[in-house]
């Protein structure tokens, strides 16, 4: 990973009449880098994507695009970012061919290379057999896949992709996500929206975001650290009981149900680990197990929302 | 001026993998048309009549030949008494009555003033006022000619009533208001309907199916983006000129009498503020059902107040005033010059000039309010 940064943005805001989407946020994405930005919904994701594209405009603040200010310099910014918006934003009239033609005539790609370029993105994409077909009958996954080649096809050195996966099978996620790593072999700066934890382990970074600003970030594995030895999985008969002694445990601080379980988060693991299991026996609620498990990406996502304003100092914005 | 091809390009696939809307484009002027033409069709003839004849001499049957020779009356009924005149229009029967009283004969002989009634059934005005007038001019001409043969015949003795005043009818032809007037100003009318709301809709249609997202974060300018939407409709708009002027000429027999070459390129300017209203319309509205509403309160004045259907002289002062702000009016007195007149630039430059000035207003808002953002 090389340290130049391609993607910047510093003290952006946007606000929609009173309402304010993006909130003073600050972030930076490095050549070569994949970051997750991960937050809830109505985070404010897609405007801070769509701000980083020039599709919005900012109310305040910068975005730097390889060098290129955003708004001043929109227009050269746009040349070097590939973007993926969440909604199909493909002509559904347009064949697969077209559509990625058309981009690759619109980013100024040169006349030699349009064509070899789209064959083989659309090759790699497994899209290959299906050039003359209209964009509108692909099948969801099919769709992602021939918007990120059409994001890619003037090889741009910054790539936004909002949502990429969303409303697409398991199958065909994986797929994406193989296709999009292998097209990357080059710098370029990645920055990627996901609501789903599961895939915010494979970038280089995450980065939390709620109300507008980034709540924190880093590595996925010394963000899931954070929450080291304070996830406690309970397997007991009675959930429901087992579930209110638990949430009554003075230092529990959170309770989830996964399927048959109960993942428990904990101030410290001592107490609980020793008070809730006498406290079942002595309901009569058969334990089948109580044990420390690894954070997810999830639990710390789920601890960072909640504790939100706690544990987070709003950054004083620079003048 | 790649970027540039590859938009008009993708705006043709559009168009012409969308054949719905393109047979739709070129069969709404011609159905509009046909229909209007036909329907406005202000030439009235053989009109139900009833006569009754209580004179029943030489004198009142040659009164009732000359309106007869008008091809107005259709004498469908004769009767013998009023009540059946008026029961014959109560039952919507016979839509004109003609009541000639017993001493018609005996005052035209002691040229005297004869008297004759023409009821007419006021329901349905087009018809009452254009038999109206038909009736009195015939009667008039008829008394003109009874009296000169009696002067030839006579010679100059008694009263000599004044001559007939037959001023009205040189200047009111009923002919010529149905096809010559009408179909210019459908012309007008028809290439400002497509060519406003198939603008207005082709950008919104962008903004609803969430392609206008992925459009503006290329590098694709706004100026190339609005000309690039615009040429396929104008090359539209001009095939559905010539469809249309086909249809008038051949059809309803408008003649064609001007330059054609000045004709179509007033047709280009004409399309200039036509196109930017739509572009405008596209800037404000968020669905195409929101642009279709927006054309409305533009379209509705622009049918009624533009000299299509009603003559301007004859609107409200007010009405006049707001006649003068649509690009309409000004195009279609332009088209009823060139094509019925036959006149040439220099009789109709301050309608071009007014039709530059909405282009630049128009147009340059429009370029003002689209911006390249989803905001």
């Amino acid at each position: 990973m090389s340290n130049e940064i391609l993607l910047e943005t510093e003290n952006l805001i946007k606000t929609f009449g009173t309402f304010r989407a993006v909130d003073g946020l600050n972030l930076q994405v490095h050549a070569g880098e994949m970051v997750g930005l991960v937050g809830p919904d109505g985070a404010g994701k897609t405007t801070a994507i769509r701000l980083m594209c020039g599709a919005l405009s900012p109310t305040s603040g910068v975005v730097r695009v390889a060098g290129y200010e955003v708004p001043a310099q929109v227009e050269k910014a746009r040349e070097q970012v590939g973007y993926l918006a969440q909604r199909f934003g493909l002509y559904g009239d347009l064949s697969v061919q077209e559509n990625i033609e058309f981009f690759g005539e619109v980013f100024d790609v040169p006349v030699s290379e349009v064509k070899q370029r789209a064959a083989e993105l659309l090759n790699f994409a497994g899209l290959g057999d299906f050039t003359d077909r209209p964009a509108s009958a692909l099948s969801g996954g099919m769709q992602k896949k021939l918007g990120l080649a059409s994001a890619l096809v003037h090889r741009p050195k910054v790539l936004l992709l909002d949502e990429p996966t969303g409303g697409v099978d398991p199958v065909a996620r994986q797929e994406f996500w193989h296709l999009l790593i292998a097209l990357l072999r080059g710098g370029s700066a990645v920055l990627v929206s996901t609501p789903y934890m599961d895939e915010a382990m494979r970038f280089n970074r995450v980065i939390f975001m709620n109300h507008g600003r980034v709540l924190t970030q880093g590595e996925p594995r010394q963000l899931m650290s954070r929450l080291e030895g304070r996830i406690l999985e309970l397997d007991a008969g009675d959930q429901m009981a087992a579930r209110q002694i638990a949430e009554d445990d003075p230092e529990v601080e959170d309770v989830h149900t996964f399927g048959n379980h109960l993942h428990l988060r904990v101030s410290s693991a001592k107490g609980p680990m020793e008070r809730i299991p006498m406290k079942l026996k002595s309901a009569n609620i058969p334990m089948e197990h109580m044990l420390q498990i690894p954070a997810t990406l999830e639990d710390v996502f789920i601890h960072l929302i909640e504790t939100e304003g706690e544990e987070y100092e709003q950054p004083t914005p620079s003048a | 001026m790649r970027r540039f091809r590859a938009l008009i390009k993708k705006e043709m696939i559009h168009m012409l993998r969308d054949p719905r809307t393109l047979i739709f484009i070129f069969m709404m002027p011609i159905m509009q048309l046909l229909l209007l033409g036909y329907a406005n069709n202000t030439e009235i003839k053989n009109v139900p009549t009833v006569v009754f004849n209580q004179d029943n001499s030489k004198a009142s049957r040659a009164l009732l030949d000359s309106f007869q020779a008008t091809d107005y009356f259709s004498f469908d009924y004769a009767v013998y008494s009023q009540a059946e005149v008026y029961r014959l229009i109560d039952a919507g029967r016979a839509k004109v009555g003609i009541i000639i009283p017993p001493d018609y004969n005996q005052n035209v002989a002691t040229r005297k003033t004869a008297d004759v009634l023409v009821l007419l059934d006021g329901a349905d005005p087009t018809i009452a006022s254009a038999v109206m007038s038909a009736a009195a001019l015939a009667g008039q001409a008829h008394g003109a000619s009874v009296r000169s043969q009696q002067l030839a015949l006579q010679g100059p003795t008694g009263s000599a009533a004044s001559p007939v005043d037959v001023r009205t009818n040189v200047l009111y032809n009923p002919d010529l208001l149905g096809s010559y007037n009408l179909v210019p100003g459908l012309i007008a009318m028809i290439l400002f309907q497509t060519a406003t709301s198939l603008t207005a809709l082709a950008i919104v249609k962008e903004r609803e199916r969430g392609t206008i997202e992925q459009l503006i974060v290329t590098p694709i300018r706004s100026w190339e983006l609005i000309v690039a939407k615009i040429i396929p409709y104008i090359l539209v708009s001009f095939a559905n000129t010539v469809l249309i002027m086909a249809v008038g000429t051949f059809l309803f027999g408008v003649p064609l009498r001007g330059s054609l070459v000045l004709l179509f390129g007033l047709v280009g300017l004409y399309l200039l503020p036509t196109l930017g209203l739509g572009l405008l319309i596209s800037t404000a509205a968020k669905t195409q059902q929101q642009a279709q509403l927006m054309t409305m309160p533009i379209m509705l004045p622009s049918m009624m107040l533009s000299g299509v259907f009603f003559p301007i002289s004859s609107l409200p002062l007010f009405l006049q005033f707001v006649s003068n702000l649509l690009p309409l009016t000004y195009f279609i007195y332009i088209l009823r010059s060139i094509l019925v007149k036959g006149v040439g630039i220099e009789l109709i430059i301050p309608q071009i000039v007014a039709l530059t000035v909405f282009a630049i207003v128009l147009l340059g808002l429009a370029a003002m309010r689209f911006q390249k953002t989803l905001d």
